[in-house]
């Protein structure tokens, strides 16, 4: 035995992780971006009802609508990363089969987030 | 006293299937399931984002599909997913100032959140199809 701290020297401070409340803060941080970012692209989606492509593209060109939904993309894609781990860690019990789900929501994340931001940068970019 | 011990035979708490489903447990199951349902969404959304970025042809047919019966109604259900976690959400903001807790607020809050999440949903679908 190596270890001769107590368990709850363990957990002090930090915790046993040593993240503290980093998870809970960030997931609460995108939250409130959220619903400020989400309720602007659905605006923008509403508001581009029945409109053809090249009003889109126009309208996706304006450069503050190009940063803003490159914020949505950001702050939505690491809240649903955050929040489908706590999912994994809750159901999800066997160690192997834990760490290829939560590897596997990093990639999809990763995957989602850069696919969007490319689209979202091509059309801004004008190509 | 080893780990072994620790998990020994001792007796479970109940699972779900035991509790009467109550409305504050349904809209936690609920934030749950549309925070899931919204994650595996933004394959649609990034989907329909290079459609566009592809070009006219591309976009019309990906554009097509979410203009079908069926895809209308799968976005209608993204809708409510969305409005629905978003006044999840703000009814945790609540609870993270620490109010709401009281047996009459939190009963509020959760027929406040399934009430508005249907509400606040059909009324930007009628304002979509009435600015088409």
């Amino acid at each position: 035995m190596t270890d001769m701290r107590t368990p709850l020297n363990i957990v002090r401070g930090l915790g046993s992780a040593k993240e503290g409340t980093d998870h809970f803060w960030k997931q609460r941080l995108t939250a409130v971006a959220n619903v400020f970012l989400i309720s602007f692209f659905v605006i923008l989606v509403i508001s581009m009802q029945g409109s053809t492509h090249g009003e889109l593209i126009e309208t996706l060109r304006n450069p503050l609508v190009s940063i803003v939904l490159l914020l949505v993309i950001l702050s939505g894609v690491f809240h649903m990363k955050l929040g489908m781990q706590v999912i994994i860690e809750d159901y999800v019990h066997g160690e192997g089969i834990k760490f290829l789900s939560l590897m596997a929501n990093t990639f999809f994340c990763v995957f989602i987030g850069f696919g969007c931001i490319f689209a979202v940068l091509k059309i801004g970019f004008g190509g | 006293m080893s780990n072994a011990d620790l998990r020994g035979n001792r007796p479970l708490s109940p699972h779900l299937q035991i509790y009467k489903p109550i409305l504050t447990m349904v809209m936690s199951i609920l934030h749950r399931i549309t925070g899931a349902a919204l994650y595996f969404g933004t394959l649609l959304l990034a989907w329909w984002l290079i459609a566009a970025a592809a070009g006219p042809s591309y976009f019309d047919f990906v554009n097509g599909l979410y203009g079908s019966i069926l895809g209308q109604l799968v976005l209608f259900g993204f809708t409510w997913a969305l409005v629905h976690h978003m006044l999840g959400g703000l009814r945790h903001f609540i609870w993270d100032m620490g109010a709401g807790f009281g047996t009459q607020a939190r009963e509020w809050l959760a027929k406040a959140t399934i009430i508005g999440s249907v509400a606040l949903t059909l009324i930007l679908w009628v304002i979509g199809y009435a600015v088409r």
